[in-house]
Parts: structure tokens; C-alpha cells; sequence
């Protein structure tokens, strides 16, 4: 059986965590939620670190069940923790081959290959603490994955770094999410980190699960009482068509229409992600002239829900194969009548591209 | 020949100070990982078992080992069954006094290390295949290298600073039980001052170095954590 399926209950003084996943077995899985919703512990659970009672088994290898607990040394995972832990003791090539050593099928070649992925080679005679934490951080990254893993555990990476560090480690996690075939949970609570590399969205609140399915999908879902509040919008899977050097635009096509995006550089053909928050989708019955948005499209509303306030309004949108969201005042939502099968003009104000 | 008793009870003493401090590091060492991670109940009582002899008189101590290793008392008759006789008034009766009473001079530095490590450079070792004995001894124990050196210097210089118990339970045999604290009274005893104040700033010249070593060798925590 592939994918990952988990099934943990654990009762601590302050907080109890009791939960079923069934994950997919390859790509990258975000677990979001606030904190203290038990993100990381969930994390530890899978590792071994914490001793849960229940059940793990990832791609068909059994870790964990009533009679079975592998301890930790024997999950063959790779894990990375929010500091970089690195071991102060050993140079960075020897923090790097601490666990290549203890590998069964130790491989130079994987940990060559880790080296320049993250970019540091230049890097392995020095000392831990001659590095910055973005590099630190990047080490720490390597480290995990020289060892060959059969699951890839991040917990929170980027959190104890500052943007321009996150900026700099970001790219090597977008690539590690093109060229890994494993699967990688990511505990994370940016709702950013989220957009650029989830999958699969797992929402975690209070140690229970609150919904897990695809990204577009589950981004997309009115009822889910964890809402990202200013953050909430869907990310759409796109390909970059044309670019246009005059105005300095790009247009991206995605199942259900085509967007004018910023061109930030990212070469025709190529895929990219766009985030279109819903405090930045509005709707007219009729399509607009003479308004300063560009994009305008045509959809039609898939379901009307309530806002996290009692003024506003969510709407749903079906535009062909993918879905908006919209967040309106509930006095717009009720002039324009709006009801599920209705067509509308979708006005969407500005679109971030993720590469 | 004054010299050579002099000589005797240096080397005696150096010996004494080299057994008791491996020994230490050997026995002090688990003890002071167990106290370091454990949440048993145990870890009060053990702690201050282990403490004892920093509140205790050497004399109450030194009686107590006395009457253990006694003829009468449970570790005499055991020497005794096994035909070694009985180990006061013997060099090493004098070792296993020693032990007990430097013990927590050991233990202390290290356990202290040992919590300063923490959890998480070990939890990091288990994710990368460590089990539990190689994340002991490839990395709980190298990051606690300077508590263990301090354990070993602390050790060291207290077993040569002891007088009490070495007094009760090893007596004065020359070249075999009297070490230099014990030869300096017996100097005073005899009004030789010239001889006491010999070995006296021998040994206050020893213990500033050790200490001296030790303080510039770990100037405590610096500010670049």
C-alpha cells in the first residue's frame, strides 16, 4: 500500500493530539495551523521521538503499531528541526557525514548530490559556528537528506530566520520540491511557505485534523472554521504564455482563463503558481469598462458562505476546472443577488506569482 | 632520611589521586547521565546520597567505611570470603574511601555538562541513525568534554587534599596508607616545621596551578552563545 497512513493518540497534561491521516506518498504535504494546534507533534509522533500510541506506515513499511515501535534510529526518514542543530563539534562535512556513516546503503554519491542542492560546497571545513543561520539552516537541510531518506520531515525551517535568510533558503526547498521522490511533510504556520510548497494541505487545529486534501482543492473550501482571515485565497497551477517586454507583463493560463501577472523573469512555458488572495477578488454582474483592473473574467458562483466577520460574505467561484474565492461585504452579496449557478464578472486586483 | 619519606609520600600520594580520579570518571560518569536525563522519583534521594560528603565530617565518613570494611562489617566479610583479608588500613581501602569522597566533586561538573547539552543534539543524532550508546559516545559525550575535564581536575586535586578520611580508614603506614597530608601532621605533630612548611607550599603551590589551569581553561560561559 503507498502513501503514509498515520492514526496517533496521545494524551499530555495540557494538550491531547487525536488524529487520522491518510497521505499522499510522494510530493509535499503542509501541515498548517496555528500554534499550539500540534503541528510539530504530530511531526515528533511520525519520527519516533514522541511515543504516541497507534499506528504509521509509510509506503507500505510498517513503523509503528499495537505490538511495534521502531525507535527513532530506526525510521528511515531524515528530519529538520526550526534551529539547525547541527553538532558543534564536528566541521560541517563531518556533520554531513554523521549519518551517511550510519547508512546502510551509504551512498557518496547522494551526499554530493545534497552538497549541490543547497549550495554548500564551499562550506565543509568549516565550523558550525562560523556559519550564518540561512547557511547553518542549509546544512542542517543536507544533512537530512544525504542519508537517503523514505520520508522527509521539516518542522518549521524557516521560522527562526529572519526574511532575508528565508529568501535565501526558500529557492533550494522550491527545488528540493521539483527533484524529491519522497514524500515531505512540512510543518509550517506561513501561510506563504505554505502557498509556495504545498500539495497536499493537512489544517491541524487543537490536535485534531480539520480538513486534508489537494491544496487547490482544501484552499478553496468554505466551511472550514480555521480560516486564514487576510490570508485567504486559493493558488492556481499556471503556465507562463507570453511575455511582454513593453509593460513589463507576463500572461498566465490556467484551467478556467488566463491572467495578466507581473513578469518577474520566469521564461515562456515554464509552470508557476499564482496566489490570488479574496480581499482582491471583487464581482460585477456585468463586465466593467473603463476600470483600471486588468484581469476580468467571466465564472459562476459555485457556493455563498460567511465571512470570519459578521459583515462579510465568502464566495466560492467556479471558473471551468478551478475555483476563486471572493470576500465580500454580506450587503454586496445580498444586492447582487448572489446564489449558487449565477454568472458573474470576476475583478481580480492582484495576483502573486510564486515560481 | 627525611628526603625519602618525603619522596614516598608524594608518589603514594600522586598514585592514590591517578586511581581514584579514573575510577571516578568511570563510576561518576553513568551517575551523572542518569541524574542528567532521568525523571524518576530516585533522582532526589540519589542526588543527595551522592552529596553527602560535602556536608559531612571526613571523621563520619571515615568511621562508617571503617565499620564497613571492617572484619565485622558486610564488605570485610565479603573480602574476607573471598581471601583478600580485610581492606582497611590498606592502600586500597584508602582508594575506595577516596572514591566515596571526591565522588560528588565528579559528579557534579559533569552532570552539569550533561544538562547543558539538552535534548535536542541528541534527538537530531537518533533522526540520523544514532542508537542510544553511539549518541552517548559520539555525541553526549564530546559536548560534555569541558565538564568532564573539570570532574577529572576537581577530582584529582581533592583526593591529594583529603585528610580525615584517609586518617580513619588507612591510618599512617609509610609507602602504603600516609600521603603527604597525612606526613605534613606528622611533621607538625613532631615540631618539625621545617619539613611541614616543605610539603605545605608544595602543596598550596599544586593546588593554586590546578586551579589556575582549570579557571583559564574554562572561563565559564562566554558571550558569543
Amino acid at each position: 500500500m503507498s502513501g503514509i497512513q498515520a492514526l496517533f493518540r496521545l494524551e499530555l497534561s495540557q494538550f491531547s493530539l487525536d488524529l487520522e491521516l491518510e497521505l499522499p506518498g510522494r510530493g509535499v504535504t503542509v501541515l498548517f495551523g496555528p500554534s499550539g494546534s500540534g503541528k510539530t507533534l504530530l511531526l515528533r509522533c511520525i519520527a519516533g521521538l514522541e511515543r504516541a500510541r497507534g499506528r504509521l506506515s509509510v509506503n507500505g513499511e510498517r513503523w509503528q503499531d499495537e505490538k511495534l515501535f521502531l525507535p527513532t534510529h530506526r525510521r528511515p526518514l531524515g528530519y529538520v528541526f526550526q534551529e539547525p542543530s547541527l553538532f558543534p563539534h564536528l566541521s560541517v562535512r563531518g556533520n554531513l557525514e554523521f549519518g551517511l556513516r550510519r547508512t546502510l546503503r551509504s551512498d557518496a554519491e547522494a551526499l554530493e548530490q545534497a552538497i549541490e542542492l543547497l549550495g554548500i560546497g564551499h562550506l565543509l571545513q568549516r565550523r558550525p559556528d562560523r556559519l550564518s543561520g540561512g547557511e547553518q539552516q542549509r546544512v542542517a537541510i543536507a544533512r537530512a537528506i544525504a542519508v537517503q531518506p523514505r520520508l522527509l520531515l521539516m518542522d518549521e525551517p524557516l521560522a527562526a530566520l529572519d526574511l532575508a535568510r528565508k529568501r535565501e533558503i526558500l529557492p533550494y526547498l522550491e527545488q528540493l520540491h521539483d527533484r524529491l521522490e519522497i514524500p515531505l511533510l512540512y510543518v509550517t504556520h506561513s501561510p506563504d511557505e505554505m502557498a509556495r510548497l504545498a500539495d497536499h494541505l493537512v489544517l491541524l487545529e487543537g490536535g485534531r485534523v480539520l480538513a486534508s486534501g489537494p491544496l487547490a482543492e482544501t484552499l478553496a473550501r468554505l466551511d472550514l472554521p480555521v480560516r486564514l482571515g487576510e490570508e485567504a485565497g486559493v493558488v492556481l497551477e499556471a503556465r507562463i504564455e507570453e511575455r511582454d517586454s513593453e509593460w513589463g507583463l507576463a500572461c498566465a493560463a490556467f484551467p478556467g482563463g488566463r491572467l495578466q501577472v507581473k513578469d518577474i523573469g520566469i521564461p515562456v512555458g515554464n509552470r508557476v503558481r499564482l496566489r490570488v488572495l479574496a480581499k482582491d477578488v471583487s464581482l460585477a454582474l456585468e463586465r466593467q469598462e473603463g476600470s483600471s483592473i486588468l484581469n476580468l473574467l467571466p465564472a459562476t458562483v459555485a457556493e455563498v458562505g460567511e465571512g470570519e466577520h459578521p459583515a462579510t460574505a465568502l464566495v466560492r467561484l467556479k471558473l471551468g476546472e478551478s475555483a476563486l474565492l471572493a470576500s465580500l461585504t454580506r450587503r454586496s452579496a445580498h444586492a447582487l443577488e448572489l446564489e449558487a449557478g449565477k454568472a458573474v464578472w470576476v475583478q481580480i486586483k492582484s495576483v502573486a506569482v510564486i515560481e | 632520611m627525611p628526603d625519602e619519606s618525603n619522596l614516598t609520600a608524594i608518589l603514594l600520594t600522586v598514585k592514590l589521586a591517578g586511581v581514584v580520579t579514573i575510577l571516578l570518571l568511570l563510576i561518576g560518569t553513568p551517575i551523572a547521565w542518569w541524574l542528567a536525563r532521568t525523571r524518576s522519583r530516585l533522582k532526589g534521594p540519589v542526588s543527595a546520597v551522592v552529596a553527602l560528603p560535602l556536608v559531612l565530617p571526613p571523621t563520619v565518613m571515615g568511621f562508617y567505611l571503617l565499620i564497613l570494611m571492617g572484619p565485622n562489617g558486610p564488605l570485610g566479610q565479603l573480602t574476607q570470603a573471598l581471601g583478600i583479608g580485610t581492606l582497611s588500613f590498606t592502600f586500597t581501602g584508602l582508594v575506595i574511601a577516596s572514591v566515596f569522597y571526591s565522588l560528588p566533586f565528579v559528579v557534579q561538573p559533569i552532570q552539569n555538562a550533561f544538562e547543558a547539552v539538552g535534548e535536542r543534539p541528541l534527538e537530531a543524532a537518533a533522526t540520523l541513525r544514532a542508537g542510544p550508546w553511539d549518541r552517548f559516545f559520539s555525541v553526549a559525550l564530546p559536548l560534555a568534554r569541558p565538564g568532564l575535564l573539570t570532574g577529572a581536575v576537581m577530582g584529582f586535586a581533592h583526593t591529594v587534599g583529603e585528610f580525615g578520611v584517609v586518617l580513619m580508614v588507612g591510618g599512617n603506614i609509610p609507602g602504603e596508607t600516609r600521603v603527604v597530608s597525612v606526613q605534613i601532621y606528622d611533621y607538625v605533630e613532631a615540631l618539625q616545621y621545617a619539613d611541614a612548611h616543605l610539603l605545605s607550599a608544595l602543596m598550596l603551590a599544586f593546588s593554586f596551578t590546578v586551579l589556575l589551569a582549570m579557571y583559564s581553561l574554562n572561563p565559564g560561559k562566554r558571550g558569543d552563545g
